[in-house]
C-alpha cells in the first residue's frame, strides 16, 4: 500500500462520512431535536 | 442555584468595544479602497510618495476591511452568539479583554507597518513575522475564550452558528500557522517556508480558505443567529443548516487551486479545484435558500425593517457570489476572466454585498441592545444608509463586470496572422471610465458606512451600557 491508496481510502471515507451525516440530519428521527435547536437564538435572553 | 449575582448577567463588556471598532475600522478600510480606486483612475494621486503608493495602500485596504472592519464584526458578534445560545456568560472574561487590546495591536502594527513597506509578500498574508506572532496568540486566546464558553454551556445542544464560529476559528489558526510559516533574517524581513509552485499552492489554499472559513462560514454564523433573530422566526430548516455546514467543511479546503489555473501547478491539481468549486455551488445555494426562506411569512417586514433588508439583500449577494465563484472556476471561463477587473468586481460582490451587508445588519441588531435601547437612534440613517450602499455596490461590481470582460475579449484578440490586435495599453485605456465609475460607487459606500458611525455614535450617547440578563430558566434543548 502506498500513499495513493492511503489517499484514495481518506477521499472515499471523507465522502461516505459526508453522505452518512445527510442521512442522519434528513432520517426524522430529530424532528423534534432540531425544531427545539432551531428557537435557541429566540430564547436566548430577555426581552 | 446560584447565588453568584455575576452569573446572572451576560458579559458584554467586550462586545460593546469590538461593536464600535468594527464601525470605525469599516469607515477607514473603506475609504482607503476609495483612496486606492481614485488612484487607478487618476495614478498622479499617487503623488510620487512610495507610503502612499497604490502597492503598499492596497494591502493596508484589504488588512483593514477584512481583519479589522469583518474581524471586529466577528469578535464582537461571536462572543453575543455563543452566550446567548448558551445561555451562559463568556469563559475566561480576562482574555476576552486581551483577544480585544491584542487585536487593536495586530491591526495599528499593520496599519504602520504595511506602508512602510514591510511585507511578506502573500496576499492576504503580508503581515510581517513578529505581527504574525502577536496574531497567533490573540487568536489562541480566541479559541480558549471560545470553546471554553461552549464547554460551560447551559443548553445541551451546540447551536448551528456556533458551529460556523467554532470552525472558522480553528481554520483560520490552521491556515495562519501553515501560510505564515516562515524563515526570519531580521526584525520584520522573512524568507517564506516553502518555495516555487509549493508556495502558490500553499498561499492560494490559504487565500481560497480565507474566503471560504472567514469570509463566509464565520458571516453564515452571524446569518444563522441574527436572521431568525430580526425575522423573530427560527431558520427555515435545521436539517438543511446542518448539510449547509458539513457540505462546505468537506469541500472548501479543495477549491483553493482555482487560483493557479494555467500555471506551472500541475493540470490534474487545477482541475480537482475546479471540480470541487463547482460543488461547492451546492452547500452554498442551499445555504442562501435557507436563510431566504426564513422570511417566509414574513416578507411584509421588509418594507419598513432597513435592518432586514441588509440582511435580505446580503443573502442574495452571497447566493450571486457562489454561483459566479464556481462559474469563473471553470478553466475556460478562467481563460478569460482571470487578471481581469472581472475578478476583483466577483470579489467585492462578496465582500461589499454579502459579507459588508450582513454585518452592518448584524451590528445595527446589536447596538441598540449593548446599551439598553430598542433601536438604532435614527432608523431614516439606516434607511438612508442602505440605498447608498446598495446602489454602491451595483455600480462597483457592473463597472468591473465590464472593464473585465471588455480587457479579456481585447488581450485574447488576434489578427489572422497570429499578432495581438490590442495593445496592452489600448486595453488600459478601454478600461479607464470604468475605473472612475467603481470610484464613485466605492464612496457611495463609503458615504453609507459614515451615516452609520454617526448613527451609532449618537445611539450609544443616548443609551447606557446596560448588563443583559441570563434567561432565568433555561431553555430545553
Amino acid at each position: 500500500m502506498d500513499i495513493t491508496d492511503l489517499r484514495s481510502i481518506a477521499t472515499v471515507a471523507a465522502l461516505v462520512t459526508f453522505v452518512g451525516i445527510w442521512v442522519w440530519a434528513w432520517s426524522g428521527r430529530h424532528k423534534k431535536d432540531f425544531d427545539e435547536a432551531a428557537r435557541l437564538p429566540l430564547e436566548g435572553d430577555e426581552e | 442555584m446560584s447565588n453568584n449575582n455575576v452569573e446572572t448577567f451576560y458579559d458584554d463588556y467586550v462586545i460593546r468595544k469590538f461593536t464600535v471598532m468594527a464601525v470605525v475600522w469599516g469607515v477607514v478600510g473603506m475609504l482607503v479602497g476609495v483612496i486606492i480606486a481614485a488612484q487607478l483612475a487618476f495614478p498622479a494621486l499617487n503623488f510620487d510618495l512610495p507610503w502612499i503608493s497604490f502597492g503598499r495602500l492596497r494591502p493596508l485596504h484589504t488588512n483593514a476591511v477584512i481583519f479589522a472592519f469583518g474581524g471586529c464584526a466577528l469578535f464582537a458578534t461571536s462572543y453575543y452568539v455563543v452566550q446567548r445560545t448558551s445561555q451562559v456568560k463568556l469563559a475566561f472574561p480576562l482574555l476576552a479583554r486581551y483577544t480585544f487590546w491584542g487585536y487593536q495591536a495586530v491591526i495599528l502594527a499593520a496599519a504602520i507597518s504595511l506602508p512602510l513597506g514591510y511585507t511578506q509578500g502573500k496576499e492576504y498574508a503580508e503581515l510581517e513575522w513578529p505581527i504574525d506572532l502577536l496574531l497567533l496568540v490573540v487568536w489562541v486566546m480566541y479559541a480558549l475564550v471560545f470553546f471554553g464558553t461552549i464547554a460551560n454551556r447551559k443548553i445541551k445542544h451546540i447551536y448551528v452558528a456556533n458551529w460556523f464560529y467554532g470552525a472558522f476559528i480553528i481554520v483560520v489558526a490552521l491556515l495562519h500557522i501553515v501560510n505564515s510559516a516562515a524563515i526570519p533574517s531580521e526584525w520584520f524581513r522573512s524568507y517564506s517556508a516553502y518555495s516555487g509552485v509549493q508556495d502558490a499552492m500553499i498561499q492560494w489554499w490559504y487565500g481560497h480558505n480565507a474566503v471560504g472559513f472567514f469570509l463566509t462560514a464565520a458571516f453564515l454564523g452571524m446569518m444563522y443567529y441574527f436572521v431568525p433573530k430580526q425575522a423573530q422566526r427560527p431558520v427555515y430548516s435545521y436539517r438543511l443548516s446542518i448539510v449547509h455546514f458539513w457540505g462546505l467543511i468537506f469541500t472548501y479546503m479543495w477549491a483553493g487551486s482555482h487560483h493557479l489555473h494555467y500555471t506551472a501547478l500541475p493540470d490534474w491539481t487545477q482541475s480537482v479545484g475546479m471540480v470541487l468549486s463547482l460543488i461547492l455551488l451546492a452547500p452554498s445555494w442551499g445555504g442562501m435558500i435557507n436563510g431566504m426562506m426564513t422570511m417566509s411569512g414574513a416578507w411584509h417586514k421588509l418594507r419598513d425593517d432597513p435592518i432586514l433588508r441588509f440582511m435580505i439583500v446580503s443573502l442574495s449577494f452571497y447566493g450571486m457570489s457562489t454561483f459566479e465563484g464556481p462559474m469563473m472556476a471553470i478553466k475556460t471561463v478562467n481563460a478569460l476572466s482571470h487578471y481581469t477587473d472581472w475578478t476583483v468586481g466577483h470579489v467585492h460582490s462578496g465582500a461589499l454585498g454579502w459579507v459588508g451587508f450582513i454585518s452592518m445588519g448584524s451590528l445595527y441588531f446589536l447596538t441598540p441592545r449593548l446599551w439598553g435601547l430598542k433601536q438604532m437612534y435614527s432608523t431614516k440613517a439606516i434607511e438612508l444608509h442602505f440605498w447608498l450602499a446598495t446602489i454602491g455596490v451595483v455600480l462597483y461590481i457592473t463597472a468591473m463586470w465590464i472593464s473585465g470582460v471588455t480587457a479579456g475579449l481585447m488581450w485574447r484578440a488576434v489578427n489572422e496572422d497570429g499578432t495581438l490586435t490590442y495593445t496592452f495599453v489600448e486595453s488600459v485605456k478601454a478600461m479607464h471610465p470604468f475605473y472612475v465609475i467603481r470610484m464613485i460607487g466605492g464612496l457611495m459606500y463609503v458615504s453609507g458606512m459614515i451615516i452609520m458611525l454617526w448613527n451609532v455614535i449618537k445611539t450609544v450617547q443616548m443609551g447606557q451600557a446596560t448588563p443583559a440578563r441570563i434567561p432565568a430558566v433555561a431553555a430545553h434543548a
